[in-house]
């Protein structure tokens, strides 16, 4: 395939970013607090044997557990952030950007790769929760748009992972234009035919919900993830009582109809070969 | 009396003074006429000294005062001949979003805004301009309606944000503004939205997609309010002001960073200052942007709308 040849020089295999879990090591579940050999942990998706609970992974580990051989070439890698606005807050931007790039070793919050899910080509934009919570700047949207236009050109499927609180607000209105540019690139993507899957993970929220997240040919959510626009406290403090249990929760998202579906994070690759053949 | 913001208190103090020596002047039979003029003057060099230095939170205040045009106002003054349509065809009709077509001049045109309410019952009513998901379905029912009959869109921005509420998250709130971003992108026919008031967030964007977006002189566009901006990054609602400078929301700084394609002036004061004079200002620039955009065909409209979209953000590229 053309795509592949083009891109194989820049290809990432496990061995080149990921650390290895060493030998001996435990995971303890934050949930159910079971302790687990953290080599099981990873090879079952970093998800509890005990109580399903689904650990909060980033973009390094998503392309491992995703890509064929966890080998992929990372795209737009040369896009970084800036601080447009000389925003300050408690804390400059710039430092505080600084700061998120040397503790996750990122330069934002996502980060786009393409390789083959079962034999089968997908571009995969995914966002990093722990570069300042996943939130939404002009990196992330402009990342997205080139993920799009990258799946036009060589016509792949294309992925986004979404896990964020929303907007960057340091960023303020360009933050927010970036809700209109990742919906408009959607439009021209499902012009051309070419199939769009959003996976929802924990959490999503706010501006992310209210574009790409929600405009997939295929949602499809991690269990038990919080999906919504507006954050449970704001409606907490908007309606002046506690919300119903399991509010905003991936499964009253499908009960509302607005998921196609909740997979397992140790199925959820062999869904997405499946789904990616039938369209073919 | 009018209602004054604390800013404008000099003026407030110069208008008092004024009216007594008006009533000195009649009660005592007296030519004051050189005194009340020369107060006059210098009441409209306080205004214009005030008015050209405002600072963002000042915008903000100003885009909420309560006398200030909502979107009805701007259909009754600006149009004629409107014909309210209601309803989402599906849940029930927001009060929050009106729309429908009228007549702009000789040119039939589809209009769509967030309505405010002036008392409380008004405010219930429409929920502070806050829509569910229903509101923005609505709005996108009538585009496409607007669409099919080849009548360009004008949409009005008035909201403090989408409603964050038990319903709307049960009925979509991210998926109906989700919605509108990807289908207000491909409209065949113009689109022009002008901020009247307050532009806060997905709930201003979801009806914010347009050829030319333009900004009244004293309002506001962001991501998030001053008020919750501070709550959340200086986690007390103390900081506003700050917050309200950091964001860079007011219209000349919109303009600046690319964000938006226009400024329309307000009259000396703020809108509702001089409500008759806005509404001849919006009703000229829509008149003439309309003029502009119909020399484009729906093809070129639509590449030209999502290569300006796709333009907005910062970032280095090495
Ligand atoms: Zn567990």
């Amino acid at each position: 395939m053309s795509w592949f040849k083009r891109v194989k020089e820049g290809i990432i295999t496990p061995t080149d970013e990921k650390k290895s879990v060493p030998d001996g090591l435990w995971h303890k579940c934050p949930r159910c607090k079971k302790a687990v050999v953290a080599k099981d942990h990873e090879a079952n998706c970093y998800v509890c044997p005990s109580c399903n609970y689904h650990d909060k992974i980033g973009s390094a580990e998503y392309f491992g557990l995703l890509f064929d051989e966890g080998a992929y070439a990372e795209l737009f890698a040369n896009i970084k952030p800036t601080d447009p606005l000389g925003f300050y807050d408690t804390k400059d931007y710039k430092s505080r950007l600084t700061e998120s790039q040397k503790k996750s070793g990122l330069s934002d919050a996502l980060r786009v790769g393409v390789g083959k899910v079962e034999e089968m080509p997908l571009v995969v934009a995914c966002m990093d929760f722990n570069f300042i919570g996943g939130s939404m700047g002009s990196v992330v949207g402009e990342k997205i748009a080139r993920a799009i236009d990258y799946a036009r050109e060589n016509r792949i499927p294309v992925m986004v992972i979404s896990k964020s609180g929303g907007a960057r607000m340091m960023e303020a209105a360009f933050s927010l234009m970036q809700m209109a540019k990742t919906s408009a690139k959607l439009a021209l993507l499902a012009k051309e035919g070419i199939p769009y899957i959003s996976l929802l993970t924990d959490p999503t929220t706010g501006g992310v919900t209210a574009s790409f997240a929600m405009l997939g040919d295929f949602n499809i959510a991690e269990p038990e993830a919080l999906i919504g626009f507006a954050g449970p406290r704001v409606i907490r403090e908007t309606i002046g009582k506690d919300l119903p249990k399991g509010f905003q929760s991936s499964e009253f998202l499908l009960e509302h109809g607005f998921v196609d579906m909740i997979v397992n994070r140790t199925e959820l690759k062999s869904r997405l070969g499946k789904l990616l053949r039938m369209l073919a | 009396m009018p209602n004054y913001f604390d800013f404008e208190k000099p003026i407030q103090e110069l208008e008092e003074q004024i009216e007594k020596t008006k009533q000195l002047s009649q009660k005592n039979k007296l030519d004051l006429n050189a005194t009340i003029k020369d107060l006059e003057e210098k009441m409209l060099a306080e205004k214009k000294r005030i008015y050209s230095n405002l600072t963002g939170w000042q915008r903000v205040q100003i885009s909420r005062h309560p006398e200030r045009p909502y979107t009805l106002d701007y259909i009754e003054h600006c149009f004629d001949d409107f014909i309210e349509q209601h309803g989402d065809r599906n849940v029930k009709d927001d009060k929050a979003i009106v729309g429908g077509f009228a007549k702009l001049g000789n040119q039939t045109v589809m209009v769509i805004g967030h309505q405010k309410g002036r008392n409380t019952k008004q405010r219930q009513l429409r929920n502070f301009g806050m829509a569910n998901p229903e509101g923005y379905r609505k709005a996108l029912r009538l585009m496409k309606l607007a669409e099919k009959f080849n009548k360009p869109i004008i949409t009005l921005i008035d909201t403090p944000g989408a409603s964050p509420g038990l319903e709307a998250e049960e009925r979509g709130q991210g998926e109906a503004i989700a919605k509108n971003l990807l289908e207000m992108s491909v409209l065949k026919v113009p689109v022009i939205c002008i901020v009247i008031g307050e532009g806060a967030s997905g709930g201003a964007l979801g009806i914010g997609v347009g050829d030319k977006v333009l900004m009244l002189e004293n309002t506001w566009y962001s991501v998030i309010s001053p008020e919750s901006c501070s709550s959340i990054l200086w986690r007390s609602w103390e900081h506003k002001e700050k917050a309200a400078e950091a964001l860079k929301l007011t219209a000349p700084d919109m303009l600046k960073n690319g964000l938006i394609d226009g400024v329309i002036p307000e009259p000396l004061g703020g809108a509702h200052n001089e409500t008759n004079e806005m509404y001849s200002r919006i009703k000229d620039e829509l008149t003439k942007v309309l003029n502009d955009l119909s020399k484009l065909d729906s093809e070129k409209l639509i590449e030209k709308r999502i290569a300006k979209f796709s333009a907005m953000g910062a970032f280095t590229e090495a």
